[in-house]
This record gives structure tokens, C-alpha cells and sequence, in this order.
């Protein structure tokens, strides 16, 4: 692959994918020249409700219907709004038809695609108002999202490298060989500003210069990328490599170009099979096309890039264990110094990136330092990619430029809270953040902002809780977590994380006293302060934070014995209101320990003494007639 | 995790011991290779007996112990057979703040299992996992490759039913 060969393919295929950018009318081409493009989302959220069947059906209907050289059917990553999957969006017009089901595919076809009549009644309903069909990007869910690390999920097929190509993809690559010395490329990220998106905010530039010139005389130096995503309920890294996998592989050649490797290593997870095979393909067709190897683009630069896969351990998400993992070993970390820089893996400088940082690189590349930087805050640059959950109407992942508030990710672009009910606490950070109350809803989102209110970036996992969800059973919930993922190596860690969920635990079972709440926070610092890696010095993170700001429910659990939202089950007693109470005796039938008792058509009630807290009379209740406080 | 010999008897066929001695022929060479292998290996035979990890340690030419340190490390590694349907729920943050929790207590409580065992009969195994990232769907279980989303407590026996055979 030369230079030339790499714009011949860009301009075979550029006209084709602008179709793909709304407004932009199809134009000819070499060979097939198709009437629209149907994008159907082949990420992991969409794929698991259904969206396989979608295309193979859409194949289907479009040769009964013999329009298959007209309309090309393109399984693309992730649009982001998974909420409503299965998505698919019909080019040029941009008809986003969601929660498509099996049965509606010839309908689609038949009207919208063989006679162009959109079919409305099936279309995202936001984007069908009373004067037409509305942009996707003037929705709520999308105009105030900015996609940088995303541009190309949801836009090309992940598995074929030409149209990776037709968007500018290698071009950044082919300009650092070509126009820029290693020196240019550091210093191009440096001036950009852009920090670790693995959760930490370490500067990306300055890592790199310390990998190349820390040790001079290496005779190999290492790439990684951090693709083991295991804060649970965070999944950017998973829809960048499911949705576009070779930025990540351009990025790391860049990267390797930049501190002098030749080798790179990208450690996945094994529970992202989708994004796992959408590697292996564009790692061998990078290969192929001579874009890894020796001599890449004629330059004389070589890089290759192997895989690894993780086995579901948490604390591989730490540089040094992840390191030690590929090498082979248990995960475990290790003191630094010495840093990866100056001897990581396998002993060489080595650096580590995540995947949603290297997703930047060749953007910054192409459009320069000044670009990048003028986006975001002062000390954080650019944007980043959350996950959104919880108790929220429009899951799905939203890159944001930083310093936007967490108020307008939540109630503008997440649009709010489902069922009218309150919001209480924005998780970030996962095992390792805290939880954010209402009162800094409108602090806009940087790496030092989260930290001053006592939770992180990480790795952009954004969980909302209601007023339904207990803060003392969510810290529980996390510390459960750690306990489990601990890796034994330090004691702070190992014993202090489990003692401090049996405190926990002491709490929301309501044996726990005033002087608990006070050893417990004591813990917490003995913890963070005497623990070998990030897992443990993180891990009293979501205890400090709920006890600083829901203290209130701690002291509900200890002094009251009550769970104000009723979720701990050993604070809760089941009540009948005896005005509701029509005497239909659904709940004492359903009762499993005879707890229930009275007379038909007269008001029962609930020996509280038998009741095991099962919930099930509440469930069958046909008259809302029992409460639990 | 304490050592339990697996209270099945461990049988291979000629089969998976030839596609394993491929695997190690293939991947012992290179650096990091125990990983690898193992992953291979537990797809051969569906988990890690001991006899297994033995074959690898003396076939690597490194100690029983580090073999036996590794597999016990990571959770995706199983020492004890699975069902012929694996049942995995989502005890994720996104899952578990909807209730994904109660979901897991139920299945424990109709296939009167825990976490990580498997029903007597061989045909049922229950694990709670962290997190398969299809967060749009909360709460989630898997069942094999199937995928169930959006799922509440009263659909838990209906879907055990479609795996009767």
C-alpha cells in the first residue's frame, strides 16, 4: 500500500459514503452505485434485542423485492441511543426508525424503500413533529453531543477497512510518517491537552514523551491499549471498538511511530465477543491492506499489533496488572516506581493507553493541537464519551464536550427520570467514583471539578438513581463488588474492603451504632491511604461520597432502623391499610408463610413476627393496599 | 477459592486432547503464552479440571502451581463444569440500580442453586456476571447466547420453561 493506492480507495468510495451525511445526494461511482444506504446497529445493545434478524430479514425482503443493487444494508457500531433498539436509519434522508421489530421490515421496504414513502408511525417519535421530519441532530438526545471519539460509530460498516479509509481513516497515520518526526507527534499531543480517558487524567503527551526518552538504549518498547472496560455499567470503550476499531489500531501506530515501538498488544475483555471478532478482522485487514507490518505506506516504520484477552478480572483495568496479566501471570500489580514507561511490560518502557484516548489521536493529528484544545475547560480538554443508565429515560452513550453540566446530560440529552419519579444521586466513576447529589447538577463535568465533589471521571460510566434507590445498599453494592475483585496482594485492601462491607452490611441489616459510622470512616482513609494500586486507595470511594452526602440515610439505617427508601429488607415491615383493604384475600392466598389473616371481605392484616419480607403479597394487591416502611 | 475436585469424573475424548497438544504446539513459543492457552483449552473442554491444568503445566514445561494460580485467578476460568445452559445475570451497576438483584435471588430460589453451581441434573448453571454492556436493556440475563433485556421477576419461570428439553 502506497500513498497513492490509500487516496484512491478514499475517493472511490468518498462520494458514496457522503450519502451517509444527511442532505448529501448520491452521486455515481465506479461499480454499483446504490439508490440508499439502511444502517442497521450491529452493536452488543441492539444485537441483543434483535437486530441480527432485522438485517437478515431486511436481505430478505429487499431481493423479493429485487431493489438489492439499488439499496446496500450496512451493519454499522453503535448510534447511541440504546434505549431504543433495535435502530436503523435509512441514508440520504436520515430516517431513524427505532425499536424496529422482525415484522415491520416489509412494511419499510415496500413503502419507505421501493416507493419512498417514510413510514412515520414507525419513526424515533421525536423526530416526527406537526411541520415534517425533523434532523436526527436537532433532537434533544443528539444536538448538544459532539462526536469526536465517535464520529464514525453509527456512520460505517467496522467491518471494512475502505470505508474506514473513505472518512480520512489512515490519513493521520500516513501524515505523521510522511510530514512529522516523533518529536512533532509528542509535541502535537501535548498541546492538545488530552488526558487519560481510562478515568485517571494523566496527560497523554507527557506519557509518551517519557516512554520515548526515559530509556534511550531499549531495545523493544511496547504499545497497550487498555480495552479491559470493567467498571460495571460503562460500555464506550466497547461501542468505539465494535463501531470503529481501526482508529484504535491507527492510534497505536501513531503511538508506536511516537515513542519507537514496533510491537503493540490490545487487552480486551473475553465478555465483548462482538468487539473481540470486529478486532481480529481489522487487525488482519490492516494487515492485508499494509497498513501493520514492516514497511508501512513505504515508509520504513513497522508496527504490528496482537490481542489479548482478558479472563473477568477487575483490577486488569490497573496498568501494572494488566501488564503482568499479558505477560501471563495472575493480574496482580506491582509497585511503582519503577513506571511503565521505564520498565513495563516484559520489562521494556511501555505505554498504556485507553481506548477512547487513543480514539482522539488521529483527529488531533488531522486537525491540529489548537482544535482539540479549543474544546472543553480549562484544564480538560476536548470531550468525552458516557455511558448513560439507571434510572433514565434515553440510555445509550453521549460524547459531551467537557464542562457541560451534569444537569443538561441528564435532563436534556438523557431527557430525565422515567415514572415521574425524583432524582437522588448521578453515579460516575464506578467501584472507584461517587455519587453526585442534586445540589452540584449544575457543576459542569471536568476531571477536577469531579473530584473537588468528591467523585471522578473513570471511565465515563453515569449511573442516575431515584428516589427509590438506597445510598447506604448502593455503597454496599460497590463495596460487594470490590471485595470480590480485590486480588489479595495487599492487606488494606484484601481485609480492609471486606470489613468494611460487614460494616455496611451491619448498617443496612440495622445492627449498627453511632461509633460504627465513625470506624467506619476511619477505615475508609486507612484504606485509600495504605493500599498498593488504584483498585484499593479507590475502592471507600463510594462510602465517603454517599456519607457525605446522604448522611441523613446512614443515620435513618442506625438511629431510626428504618431504609427511607425502602429497599433494605431487614428495616422494612409490610402493612396493611386497613381503608384500602377490601378483604379479597389475594394477598393471605399468596402468602407463603400463612403471615396473612381476617375475614373475607373485612381488612386483613400482616403478623409482622412470621413475615419473611418476601414482597409477594405487595405484588398481588390489586388495591395498592399494602405498604412497606 | 478453596481446590474441589470437580464431582464429575473427568473423561476426554482423542479429539479435544489432540486439538489441545495443537494449541500448546501453537502458542507455547510465544511470550505470554499461558493465557492464551488456557482460553483455547476452555473451550475444548468447557472448564479446567485438574487433569487438564496438568497436561498444560507438563506440556509448558512450568510448575503445576503457577498453572493451578492462574486459572484460580480469573473468573472467567472454571475449574467445575458448566451447565448445558449457562445462566448469567448482570449484577452491573446500570442492571443492578433496576433490579436485576431480585431477578438473580429468583432464579436462585426456582432452581435451588447459588451462584457458580449447578443444578443436579447437570442442566442449569448460574452465575452472576459484571456487566455485558447491553445497559440499554437493564435488567439482563443471558442463557447461553441468548439474550434477555428489560426483564422483570414474574418472566424468570417462563423463560427457565423454554429450556425443558
Amino acid at each position: 500500500m502506497t500513498l497513492t493506492e490509500l487516496d484512491a480507495i478514499k475517493s472511490k468510495l468518498h462520494s458514496q459514503m457522503m450519502l451517509r451525511k444527511e442532505g448529501h445526494a448520491s452521486a455515481e461511482t465506479e461499480g454499483k452505485s446504490y439508490r440508499k444506504h439502511v444502517l442497521v446497529c450491529g452493536g452488543t445493545g441492539c444485537t441483543s434485542s434483535g437486530s441480527m434478524g432485522i438485517i437478515k430479514k431486511l436481505e430478505e425482503e429487499l431481493k423479493k423485492n429485487n431493489l438489492q443493487d439499488e439499496i446496500k444494508v450496512v451493519k454499522t457500531g453503535c448510534f447511541g441511543l440504546c434505549a431504543l433498539g433495535p435502530i436503523m436509519i435509512v441514508y440520504p434522508e436520515g430516517s431513524f426508525y427505532s425499536m424496529v421489530k422482525e415484522e415491520n421490515i416489509p412494511e419499510i421496504v415496500s413503502e419507505h424503500l421501493l416507493n419512498g414513502r417514510v413510514v412515520e408511525r414507525l419513526l424515533y417519535s421525536e423526530t416526527v413533529t406537526d411541520q415534517g421530519i425533523k434532523s436526527l441532530n436537532e433532537t434533544n438526545f443528539y444536538k448538544k453531543q459532539h462526536r469526536v471519539a465517535l464520529r464514525n460509530c453509527g456512520v460505517i460498516s467496522p467491518e471494512n477497512i475502505e470505508e474506514y479509509i473513505a472518512l480520512d481513516g489512515y490519513k493521520a497515520l500516513a501524515k505523521v510518517l510522511t510530514e512529522m518526526t516523533p518529536e512533532d507527534v509528542i509535541q502535537t499531543v501535548l498541546d492538545s491537552g488530552l488526558r487519560g480517558r481510562g478515568g485517571g487524567g494523566f496527560p497523554t503527551g507527557k506519557k509518551w514523551q517519557l516512554a520515548r526518552n526515559l530509556v534511550k538504549d531499549a531495545d523493544q518498547k511496547y504499545v497497550c491499549c487498555n480495552a479491559d472496560e470493567g467498571d460495571p455499567g460503562a460500555f464506550m470503550d466497547r461501542s468505539v471498538l465494535e463501531g470503529d476499531p481501526h482508529v484504535v489500531i491507527e492510534a497505536m501506530a501513531i503511538a508506536g511511530y511516537a515513542i519507537g515501538a514496533t510491537q503493540g498488544y490490545i487487552y480486551v475483555r473475553a465478555e465483548y465477543p462482538i468487539a473481540v471478532e470486529r478486532l481480529r478482522i481489522a487487525i488482519g485487514q490492516a494487515r492485508e491492506y499494509g497498513l501493520l507490518g514492516d514497511n508501512i505506506l513505504g515508509t520504513g516504520f513497522k508496527f504490528d499489533l496482537d490481542l489479548r484477552l482478558g479472563a473477568g478480572a477487575f483490577v486488569c483495568g490497573e496498568e501494572t496488572a494488566l501488564m503482568t496479566s499479558i505477560e501471563g501471570n495472575r493480574g496482580e500489580p506491582r509497585p511503582r516506581p519503577p513506571f511503565p514507561a521505564e520498565s513495563g511490560l516484559f520489562q521494556k518502557p511501555t505505554i498504556l493507553n485507553n481506548v477512547e484516548t487513543y480514539a482522539n489521536i488521529p483527529q488531533i493529528i488531522l486537525n491540529g493541537a489548537d482544535w482539540f484544545a479549543s474544546m472543553g475547560t480549562e484544564k480538560s480538554k476536548g470531550t468525552k464519551v458516557f455511558a448513560l443508565g439507571g434510572k433514565i429515560h434515553n440510555t445509550g452513550l453521549v460524547e459531551i464536550p467537557m464542562g457541560t453540566t451534569l444537569r443538561e446530560v441528564i435532563y436534556e440529552i438523557g431527557g430525565g427520570i422515567p415514572n415521574g419519579k425524583a432524582f437522588k444521586a448521578a453515579q460516575t466513576g464506578g467501584p472507584s467514583g461517587g455519587c453526585i447529589p442534586a445540589e452540584h447538577l449544575d457543576i459542569p463535568i471536568d476531571y477536577d471539578n469531579l473530584i473537588s465533589i468528591g467523585s471522578m471521571m473513570g471511565s465515563g460510566g453515569l449511573i442516575v438513581m431515584d428516589e427509590n434507590n438506597c445510598m447506604v445498599d448502593i455503597a454496599k453494592f460497590f463495596l460487594e463488588f470490590t471485595v470480590d475483585e480485590s486480588c489479595g496482594k495487599c492487606t488494606p485492601c484484601r481485609i480492609g474492603t471486606k470489613r468494611l462491607y460487614e460494616m455496611l452490611d451491619k448498617i443496612t441489616s440495622g445492627n449498627a451504632t453511632l461509633e460504627d459510622l465513625d470506624k467506619m470512616e476511619k477505615l475508609c482513609y486507612y484504606i485509600k491511604n495504605n493500599s498498593l494500586c488504584g483498585l484499593g486507595q479507590t475502592a471507600p470511594n463510594p462510602v465517603l461520597s454517599t456519607l457525605r452526602y446522604f448522611k441523613d440515610e446512614y443515620l435513618a439505617h442506625v438511629v431510626d432502623k428504618k431504609c427511607p427508601a425502602g429497599v433494605c429488607q431487614d428495616l422494612l415491615t409490610y402493612k396493611i391499610q386497613e381503608d384500602k383493604c377490601k378483604g379479597c384475600t389475594a394477598c393471605a392466598r399468596k402468602c407463603p408463610v400463612g403471615a396473612i389473616s381476617g375475614i373475607v371481605k373485612q381488612p386483613h392484616s400482616i403478623d409482622t413476627t412470621k413475615c419473611i419480607k418476601c414482597g409477594a403479597c405487595m405484588a398481588t394487591c390489586k388495591f395498592g393496599a399494602i405498604i412497606k416502611e | 477459592m478453596a481446590f474441589k475436585k470437580s464431582i464429575v469424573p473427568f473423561t476426554q475424548t482423542p479429539e479435544q486432547e489432540k486439538q489441545l497438544m495443537e494449541v500448546i504446539e501453537r502458542e507455547k513459543g510465544h511470550k505470554g503464552a499461558l493465557m492464551p492457552i488456557l482460553q483455547h483449552a476452555q473451550e475444548i473442554y468447557g472448564y479446567l479440571p485438574i487433569e487438564v491444568q496438568t497436561i498444560i503445566a507438563e506440556e509448558m514445561g512450568i510448575p503445576l502451581e503457577k498453572v493451578y494460580g492462574v486459572v484460580t485467578f480469573y473468573a472467567q476460568f472454571s475449574i467445575n463444569p458448566k451447565g448445558k445452559y449457562k445462566i448469567s445475570v448482570c449484577l452491573g451497576t446500570a442492571c443492578y440500580v433496576k433490579g436485576s438483584g431480585d431477578v438473580y435471588n429468583k432464579l436462585s430460589e426456582v432452581l435451588k442453586i447459588k451462584g457458580g453451581e449447578l443444578t443436579p441434573d447437570g442442566k442449569f448453571s448460574l452465575e452472576a456476571c459484571r456487566c455485558i454492556g447491553a445497559c440499554g436493556l437493564a435488567p439482563v440475563m443471558t442463557v447461553n447466547d441468548d439474550v434477555y433485556g428489560r426483564l422483570t421477576v414474574d418472566e424468570v419461570e417462563g423463560i427457565l420453561a423454554k429450556y425443558e428439553d
